[in-house]
């Protein structure tokens, strides 16, 4: 027994000697699944040319990510949906947004023998969300895939279980294209969706498309195109049906990007011009104004800067946009507000 | 022989028979999770599972060396805080206890025992998390500890108090004070079945995965220390399960054959030590 | 607990004494292992007044409403509990009458038929069914189980019942029945063990006396053996119930995480420790993260009272069982 319990102490010694040898400046962050491919990317190449900066980003939903923000769980947070007044003023010193990429929500969907491209109209998507189109080869849904053959099959809605920016934008272009759904259910980050089923994160709802035949989900486009899943096209406000890639929602920014507010908080869903992707976002990152620890405020100073610069580039292949120019130069500006 | 009998009869050998038919599917499952798990865990793993950390979402390859470090820290943690206290507790509730007070200590335990394990989530949340403003390893380890407790003191007790009394009073008649009679004579006698019960606690703790959804959290690196956020296998078990990533779910099922295989291994350990020595001295 | 009353003096009394009490070894080490044993009734009295406290907001705002209401809508600020509730006990009844059947009959096997070396290796291996970790259920469960009962089993049912309530509706994979079947997998190991301890108890002259009136060895298990043996059977049935009640990950993986309640046994539901798991770390406001401690309250307060008849019942039987000769 003596000599068991001499092991064990030993091994704990070990053990803590081994952890506790790892001074590096461990950077917490959390937030949204959206773009988790391309931050989990800028994180590993960032870290290579900082390697005393460990930044550990868990993809959580928007959600949980300006919660644990608030709470100071985390460093810096990050979320598509931009934080409401209220969530601000519980700051004492106000955090910054910093917009990182553009990307596009796509509907995502698994119908045996349909392939890629079926086409959406917004009467059509706000419809199956909210219940009243129940089956593939629905009218509303034929008409517009003229030589498509729809089965006669349930749809199964599938919808985030957790608070998501990705929702909260989905949402949002929903409101703006149906009244009925700006009445019954809303816009934010988490609502009382009519039907479907719950999936966590962006990861939870494709894994559950690509597991369920006859389902349909929204996520971004990055996680479709990594899984090889088929996704559609939506009419946008301009009459015409596209599907979501760098040019359109790069287009959907453009309107916005003259007119951008000092903090970034803008919607660009359902954006007018002929060639601008209906659901589009920036995706944030949520800085504070006031970072007390010296090595941490280094080490985010100079992530933010590199993801400005650097960090555009990762962008086009992992199938986001880069950040619009004059964006680009207004954040290098903001940056000089990180005290 | 009637009819009436031999309905009978045939009704008692179908009816028997089906028990084993039952008996029989209960066993197959196990066999059948197992072999599945196993098959598929096995075709996963390799050499840098378990040395190499995890990649970006999309990306092959990687692996899970901090989701093992990080529950061995954990675990670690909860054991330290958890088998000593429920060890003193078992010891007082079998030797020292008086009537009312260890009833109700026994009835708390058995009561903290019947607890979901995300409801001490919450208070480890509540308790640790929320005041320190961080997920962390200790977080983590304290709920696991509180669930290690209840377990670790019942089954002290159960075999101290197996111990016969001859032994004691032995030890006493011989001129031993109490608290020396219970370290060099009962608890000797019933370590077996006290490891046993360490061993089965550890064992279930290992596999718990809701208390440490919200209190250590998860990391994509190595954590450096008990205060930060720590990678855990079950934890990355239920993420990378849940999403889209073919690479991904391989590693929750290579994820998942390790943490079952140790799980089974010290379950059956424990049971051997139990049934082949005596688990207390007669 | 013997206390070795001839040795020690009678102790006096007064602050002077107390120090004189503690250089007496034996009262240290009464006073260390109090102060552990203690630390157990802390702990649980702590857990309570946590989640009691951290639960104030809903429950002065809704009282009891909060456990009839059947909105969840975080948006609006709405927060009920019965769509869990509903949830919880559904997945655990579906559960209960898979497993009980499948457990009792397994015992009744392997503590009437099986012979010892076959009993006891059996109930070895079902016991290390209860060791298997939640998540690996889960994650078993949501690649074999998921597809299994989307493709084969829920339409089977739909065929012919599914004019029945139950059994309407589009199939998910996902869903009550799913969690049902999974949790009857958790809980069988539970039911199947103590089950057969209950019956092995039974004293060996009701069987016999019962095979002495004539009666088939099916008719003497079953009319004579788990009679006597049925307070320790509820006991495990009641066992199984809570340790249903209360699971998370296995049943947040194929439950279809959906705050609603609906009548068909194929639609996507939610239970109390699936939304805590889901949810938890992301509720924005104060009022929707207490809502969620309060679903912990109500969970906390169900398992203990199921956890207490269980005891109960086990209880009497082996005060029965050593009663009877």
């Amino acid at each position: 027994m003596k000599k068991s319990s001499l092991w064990l102490c030993a091994l704990g010694a070990l053990v803590i000697l081994l952890t506790a040898a790892e001074a590096k400046v461990l950077i917490n962050a959390a937030g949204a699944t959206f773009p988790y491919p391309i931050y989990g990317k800028w994180f590993e190449e960032f870290a290579k040319t900082n390697p005393e900066a460990q930044i550990n980003y868990q993809s959580v939903g928007s959600g949980g990510g300006i919660r644990m923000f608030s709470e100071g769980t985390v460093d810096f947070g990050a979320s598509d949906m931009p934080m409401t007044d209220e969530q601000i003023g519980k700051f004492k010193n106000k955090p910054l947004h910093f917009p990182t990429v553009l990307g596009g929500i796509v509907p995502t969907y698994n119908v045996p023998g349909v392939g890629q491209d079926l086409k959406f109209t917004p009467e059509a998507l706000a419809g199956i969300y909210l219940g009243k189109i129940k089956r593939w080869n629905d009218p509303e849904l034929t008409k517009a895939n003229p030589g498509v053959k729809l089965p006669d099959t349930e749809i199964v809605v599938v919808h985030r279980s957790d608070g998501s920016g990705t929702s909260f934008v989905f949402t949002d272009y929903l409101s703006k294209i149906s009244p009925e759904w700006k009445s019954k259910v809303g816009s934010n980050s988490s609502v009382s969706w009519p039907v479907g089923l719950g999936g966590k994160g962006n990861e939870g709802v494709s894994g559950v498309v690509k597991q369920t035949p006859n389902s349909i989900g929204y996520v971004d486009l990055i996680y479709v195109l990594q899984n090889k899943m088929a996704y559609g096209s939506l009419r946008n406000a301009a009459g015409v049906f596209l599907r979501a890639d760098l040019d359109s929602v790069t287009e959907a920014a453009a309107a916005t990007a003259k007119s951008m507010p000092a903090d970034f908080r803008v919607s660009i869903t359902n954006a007018p011009g002929k060639k601008a992707y209906p659901i589009s976002t920036f995706t944030y990152l949520l800085i504070p104004s006031k970072i007390d620890d010296p090595a941490k405020k280094k080490a985010i100073v100079a992530f933010v800067r590199w993801m400005l610069t650097d960090g555009q580039k990762y962008a086009a292949s992992l199938a986001f946009a880069p950040l619009p120019k004059d964006v680009v130069a207004k954040e290098q500006k903001q940056i000089a507000l990180i005290q | 022989m009637t009819l009436r009998n031999r309905w009978r009869k045939t009704l008692s050998t179908v009816m028997l028979g089906l028990t084993g038919v039952c008996a029989v599917v209960a066993v197959a499952i196990l066999f059948l999770m197992l072999g599945y798990l196993v098959y598929n865990g096995w075709r996963s793993v390799d050499w840098d599972f378990f040395t190499k950390l995890p990649k970006a979402p999309g990306e092959t390859g990687g692996g899970m060396a901090n989701a093992i470090v990080g529950s061995f820290q954990i675990i670690l943690l909860a054991t330290l805080i958890g088998l000593p206290v429920g060890f003193m507790a078992g010891i007082y509730l079998s030797e020292f206890g008086g009537k009312t007070f260890a009833f109700l200590v026994r009835y708390m335990a058995d009561l903290l025992n019947g607890v979901p394990s995300i409801v001490i989530g919450i208070f480890a949340y509540a308790v640790v998390v929320v005041p320190m403003h961080v997920n962390s390893a200790l977080a983590g380890g304290v709920a696991l500890a509180v669930m290690l407790i209840p377990i670790t003191a019942r089954s002290t007790e159960q075999f101290m108090s197996s111990v016969p009394q001859t032994l004691r009073e032995g030890a006493l008649a011989l001129g031993a004070s109490k608290w020396k009679t219970i370290a060099t004579v009962v608890v000797p006698a019933a370590y077996r079945g006290i490891a046993t019960g360490m061993i089965l606690g550890v064992a279930r703790i290992a596999g718990e995965t809701a208390p440490l959804l919200f209190t250590s959290g998860n990391n994509a690196y190595m954590s450096s220390g008990f205060t930060q956020p720590t990678a855990s296998l079950p934890v990355m078990i239920f993420l990378r399960a849940t999403a889209p990533y073919e690479d991904w779910h391989r590693q929750a099922w290579a994820a998942g054959m390790v943490l079952l295989l140790l799980v089974l291994l010290a379950n059956i350990a424990a049971r051997l030590i139990l049934s082949r020595g005596i688990a207390v001295q007669k | 607990m013997a206390t070795s009353a001839a040795v020690s003096a009678p102790p006096p009394s007064g602050a002077g004494a107390l120090l004189q009490r503690l250089r007496n070894g034996d009262e240290v080490a009464r006073l260390i292992t109090l102060a552990f044993a203690s630390s157990i009734l802390l702990v649980t009295v702590g857990l309570i007044y946590q989640l009691w406290t951290t639960s104030a907001l809903p429950r002065q705002k809704f009282g009891f409403g909060f456990l009839t209401s059947s909105m969840w809508n975080p948006v609006s600020g709405q927060f009920g509990a019965l769509p869990f509730i509903y949830g919880t006990v559904i997945t655990s009844v579906i559960a209960l009458l898979i497993a009980v059947p499948l457990g009792v009959g397994a015992a009744i096997f392997l503590s009437e038929l099986a012979p010892p070396r076959i009993s006891s290796t059996f109930t070895f291996f079902i016991e290390l069914l209860a060791a298997i970790p939640s998540v690996i259920y889960g994650v078993l469960a949501l690649f074999t189980l998921v597809p299994l009962m989307r493709d084969y089993v829920e339409p089977f049912l739909k065929k012919p019942l599914g004019f029945l309530p139950i059994f309407s509706g589009p199939v998910f994979g996902f869903g009550y029945l799913t969690a049902g079947v999974i949790l009857a997998f958790m809980t069988l190991p539970f039911i199947i063990s103590i089950s057969r301890e209950a019956l092995l108890e039974v004293p060996t002259e009701q069987r016999e006396a019962a095979l002495a009136l004539g009666a088939t060895r099916w008719e003497s298990t079953w009319q004579a053996v788990v009679p006597y043996a049925r307070l320790g059977i509820f006991g495990s049935i009641f066992l199984g119930l809570a340790r249903a009640l209360g699971e998370t990950m296995a049943v947040t993986m194929v439950i279809g995480n959906d705050p609603g309640i609906h009548a068909s046994l194929f639609a996507p539901g939610y239970t109390i420790a699936a939304v805590i798991a889901n949810e938890f770390s992301e509720a924005t406001g104060d009022l929707y993260l207490q809502s969620l401690v309060a679903l912990g309250l109500v969970l906390f307060l169900l398992t203990i009272v199921i956890n207490a008849m269980a005891r109960l019942l086990i209880i009497a039987t082996t005060r029965r069982g050593s009663a009877n000769p």
